[in-house]
């Protein structure tokens, strides 16, 4: 029968694979991308929770709050990239190095 | 008993969907070949929510994860390169020291998470739960509730603002 682990490990892989992609990519967009594998993983770790200890629906509605920072979290990030590019002419981290903008 | 055995078998194509696609996100070299297997593995975590009878979640990982935020993603992809620039390349960089501290990091949760004795009260049964979501944000979740629209109506904003700044 499928468990509370197999949830927790199949979150633990998509989370090392988040910091992963957050650690070894230059370039931002697709670092936002690592950030979300990350947040979804906490997202899993929730939802199993509430299933299979919990008992309630409080973890499902954390997950939605996740959810809803999440999307705000891309808007902005996406922003800052957009406005980066326009300045730097480039969406590397290494050469966004000036707080100026 | 055979048909317990065709839900783990779900369960597990479920799971290897959702890794092995992130997997690409992570390692494929080209940007777009990532944002498109990014849209598999938000499929995968929405199927693993429904698996564990999260239905209104699951819609809401589709609408939200699918509808917007990987539009936005490709959005920012399409905007911050040229388009005619077929490479799209993406420099990965201190490949190896990263390798190990994931690998490092995946196996210190893995053995914490099999290690400790969670509370197990069993499946609860799979019942429909928006309406009871719905009253859980109503009542005992009103106040952030309302923090989170507050938030998202200062996200897009600010959003707005820090673009349009840029442009003046």
């Amino acid at each position: 029968m499928i468990g509370l682990g197999h949830y927790l490990i199949v979150s633990a892989a998509l989370f090392s694979l988040g910091i992963m992609c957050v650690l070894t990519r230059k370039n931002a967009v697709n670092v936002l991308m690592g950030i979300e594998l990350i947040l979804n993983s906490a997202n899993l770790n929730l939802v199993a929770f509430s299933r299979y200890s919990a008992g309630n629906l409080n973890g499902q509605v954390f997950a939605i709050f996740i959810i809803v920072v999440a999307a705000a979290e891309a808007a902005i990030g996406l922003a800052i990239v957009l406005s980066m590019y326009r300045i730097v002419k480039s969406v590397n981290l290494d050469q966004a190095d000036t707080l100026k903008g | 008993m055979d048909k317990n055995l065709l839900a783990q078998l779900v369960f597990y194509c479920f799971a290897a969907v959702t890794v092995g696609s992130a997997a690409v996100v992570v390692f494929s070299k080209s940007i777009i070949r990532s944002a498109f297997a990014l849209l598999f593995t938000f499929f995968g975590v929405a199927a693993l929510y429904a698996y564990a009878g999260a239905d209104f979640l699951a819609a809401t990982q589709m609408v939200i994860y699918v509808g917007g935020i990987l539009v936005l993603l490709l959005f920012g992809v399409m905007l911050t390169h040229k388009i005619y620039n077929l490479q799209l390349k993406s420099e990965t960089f201190q490949f190896i020291p990263t390798l190990v501290v994931a690998l490092a990091v995946f196996v210190a949760l893995a053995v914490c998470m099999m290690r400790t004795h969670w509370f197990n009260g069993g499946p609860t049964p799979a019942v429909p739960t928006t309406a009871s979501i719905g009253e859980l944000l109503m009542k005992d979740y009103i106040l952030p509730f309302e923090v989170a629209s507050i938030l998202l109506l200062i996200a897009l904003i600010g959003a707005a603002m820090i673009v349009r700044r840029g442009s003046e």
